[in-house]
């Protein structure tokens, strides 16, 4: 059965200032949705509600996820459940090595963490190497990634390629990317649009947040969406991003009726 | 914790709170009263067959102590009484050499500790101390090949009197403080360490401490003379029985870094939590020599420790590099002396601390640069992890400079358990409980990569345990 990421009519608000207005989208299994839109749109703001920050509060809507309701849980539990979240500014944590929190992660998304504790709940570390092993290879990140602290002195580039290399180990079942191409140069966008489109395929959904279609020219999404003043006005196919390209988001403001703030 | 091995701390009716704070049913040989006076120094030096030297100093050391106030500052020692204490248990007659003489249950003991594998993986000497005499003292015959002497401290005194004599309380004397003078009065155990010039020992000199009879006071006194060009590193690790009643741990340690040698001193301890560990630790750092200090602190009711050293002579270092965990009901109050003696010396300090559920850790740091010792530096660096709002943490460095052209510099940061950092681990699958641990885990990592392996894995899960139920 494909897993589905349901929302439905979701509003959400920052210290008492609503930023999503009502928002409803589908996103399935093997499906690729581009959701775009200007600054202070609520994009960011979406992700981080989507993936249950607490400094983001749900006032109402649904979001249904493989048919639960996962506004409830805890941001682990989503996880477990098969969403991620591709960070804009990934936070370093210092001293803890990208390959020894990555297997403490795997570990608990697969369901060998049940008890927290103790070697006997994470799986093997041979195993673990060689699929980290792997996986590093097939998306080009070097060896020295996974002992390094995570994201602590990576430059901007290192850092989305760390989520992307989280995303690959992690097996999500839907992948949010908020503005992953945001403080790239051309070079990291491409690898890192490369690195994702190696991940894409039947098993996984993405949603790809973004400002700018740069990055869409390298994952191709089936699905465009145009976020405005937290509510989606538009929805299509890969000519909305070609129309966005020549004519910017004015014509659809204005389509709307809203004022650029 | 693993299954079976809680079964078998319920089985033993011992609190859960502290994993390790099991205690056995041994009989002391022999058990002072409590209280310290003169005829129970005499009795003691009666027992031991101490020379007539080492009873004169401790009586005079007696003195001395029953001279000095009590200490004011640092943590509360209100608490404290010094008659409530014993202060001298044998629990062996003699010191063992060998495994196979190790009286049963204090083998009991040890295996529940991990001993016997650490001592399978390090096959360096092992002096475990028991109660307040070594009963197992384990010297690998390369140490003896290599002219390194490693001995209980008392032992010492018996075969090697003129070294000890020489080198016993010129570091810390008797006078220096209250609690080295009670020390220097009443103490037992401990190591001697030896290494000739130029001998570098390729592996750690382990010894482990333990305090195992109610109300009974531990005063270890260690001396290690590292001779010019040499190298040493020495481990002790320490576990505690929880007891109701307050319990005292007062250690000296002195170390004589001669030219060109180096000495490493790691310590980790996780005593339990109604346990004073006042501690004096001193180095003097002759020419070109290296001291280095770590320690982990971990338990205890308080802690006042601030290991040091003295650069005597141009080219010294002193590092100093401290952790210390501080939770409900404990103060940890640590830190680092460093006195520039001579130009050129170079230190550096560095200090991290963590405080949670309501507990404390306070850094107390001494930089002294003497007059005319150019071209001195030292770096100081002071973290603070501060798990929640009823901990607390605080700083008081002091820095007398007595030398323009020297370069000192001092850097503090107090930091929380970020949401950002705590939401991003989260997002992965982690509980909070995982998120928290990891990332103060993380924090005291620079700690944790200078230790050997299995205080490196120890110290995880000390911390582990420190950190369960911590959330929610």
């Amino acid at each position: 059965m494909s897993k589905d990421l349901v929302i439905k009519d979701l509003q959400i608000s920052v210290q008492g200032n609503p930023i999503i207005k009502g928002l409803n989208l589908a996103v399935k299994q093997g499906e690729i949705h581009a959701l775009m839109g200007p600054n202070g749109s609520g994009k960011s703001t979406l992700a981080n509600g989507l993936m249950g920050h607490p400094l983001y509060d749900i006032d109402s809507g649904e979001v249904i996820f493989n048919g639960v309701d996962v506004l409830e849980l805890e941001p682990n539990e989503r996880a477990k459940l098969g969403l991620f979240l591709a960070f804009q500014y990934p936070t370093a944590i210092p001293g803890v090595s990208l390959a020894n929190f990555l297997r403490l992660a795997v570990s608990a998304v697969r369901g060998q963490s049940g008890n927290g504790s103790g070697e006997d709940h994470l799986i093997p570390m041979r195993e673990f190497r060689r699929e980290l092993r792997d996986k590093m290879k097939q998306l080009g990140v070097d060896d020295s990634f996974a002992r390094r602290y995570l994201n602590d002195g990576f430059s901007g580039g290192e850092k989305k390629r760390a989520e992307i290399l989280q995303l690959a180990m992690l097996e999500p079942k839907i992948a949010i990317l908020d503005e992953t191409d945001s403080g790239l140069d051309i070079d990291a966008v491409r690898i890192v649009g490369e690195s994702v489109n190696k991940l894409v395929g039947p098993e996984l959904g993405v949603l790809i947040i973004t400002h700018y279609p740069r990055l869409l020219d390298y994952i191709r999404p089936q699905f465009v969406h145009i976020l405005l003043d937290g509510r989606i006005v538009e929805s299509g196919g890969w000519e909305l991003t070609q129309m966005l390209e020549t004519e910017g988001y004015d014509p659809i403001r204005e389509k709307h009726g809203i004022k650029e703030e | 914790m693993a299954t079976s091995e809680k079964n078998t701390i319920e089985e033993l009716g011992i609190s859960k709170d502290y994993q390790y704070g099991f205690h056995d049913d041994i009989k002391p040989t022999f058990k002072s009263r409590k209280g310290l006076d003169e005829s129970v120094i005499n009795e003691m030096c009666d027992i031991k067959g101490e020379p007539d030297w080492m009873r004169q100093y401790r009586l005079n050391a007696y003195r001395i102590f029953k001279e000095k106030p009590m200490t004011k500052w640092g943590g509360d020692l209100s608490q404290l009484d010094f008659d409530d204490i014993y202060y001298y248990v044998k629990a062996s007659d003699r010191s063992e050499r060998s495994w196979d003489d190790v009286p049963e249950d204090i083998k009991k003991t040890f295996d529940r500790l991990g001993i016997p594998e650490a001592e399978r993986k390090f096959l360096a000497g092992v002096g475990a101390q028991y109660d307040s005499e070594v009963v197992y003292h384990n010297i690998v015959e390369e140490l003896d090949k290599i002219g390194v002497i490693f001995l209980d401290t008392d032992t010492a005194i018996k075969e090697y009197p003129d070294l000890v004599k020489k080198y016993f309380g010129t570091i810390i004397p008797s006078a220096d403080n209250q609690f080295a003078a009670l020390n220097s009065a009443a103490w037992s155990g401990g190591s001697f360490v030896y290494v000739p010039p130029g001998v570098k020992v390729e592996y750690p000199l382990q010894a482990y401490f333990r305090i195992n009879t109610e109300n009974m006071g531990q005063f270890e006194r260690t001396l290690i003379i590292a001779d010019e060009g040499s190298q040493v590193h020495y481990v002790e690790g320490c576990t505690a029985p929880t007891y109701s009643s307050e319990s005292l741990h007062s250690a000296v340690v002195e170390i004589v870094c001669m030219k060109g040698s180096r000495v490493r001193y790691t310590t980790i301890q996780n005593w339990a939590n109604n346990v004073y560990n006042l501690v004096t630790k001193r180095a003097v750092a002759y020419e070109d020599s290296q001291m280095e200090w770590v320690d982990g602190n971990l338990g205890s009711k308080l802690t006042m420790k601030y290991p040091s050293v003295y650069m005597m002579e141009p080219g010294a270092r002193g590092d100093i590099l401290s952790i210390a965990f501080a939770s409900k009901g404990q103060h940890q109050d640590a830190g680092a002396k460093v006195y520039h003696c001579a130009p050129n010396t170079t230190s550096q300090i560095t200090s991290k601390s963590i405080s949670k559920d309501g507990g404390r850790s306070s850094y107390r740091g001494w930089v002294d640069v003497a007059k005319g010792a150019k071209g001195c530096k030292s770096h100081v660096v002071c973290d603070a992890l501060i798990l929640d709002k009823d901990s607390r943490s605080d700083t008081y460095p002091v820095i007398e400079i007595g030398e323009s052209d020297t370069n000192i510099e001092h850097e503090a940061r107090v930091s929380k358990i970020g949401e950002e950092q705590l939401f991003y681990l989260m997002s992965r699958g982690l509980s909070e409980e995982e998120a928290s641990t990891m990332i103060v885990n993380g924090f005291i990592e620079p700690l944790v990569k200078e230790l050997p392996m299995e205080y490196a894995v120890e110290m995880n899960r000390l911390i582990q345990l420190q950190m369960e139920g911590s959330v929610g």
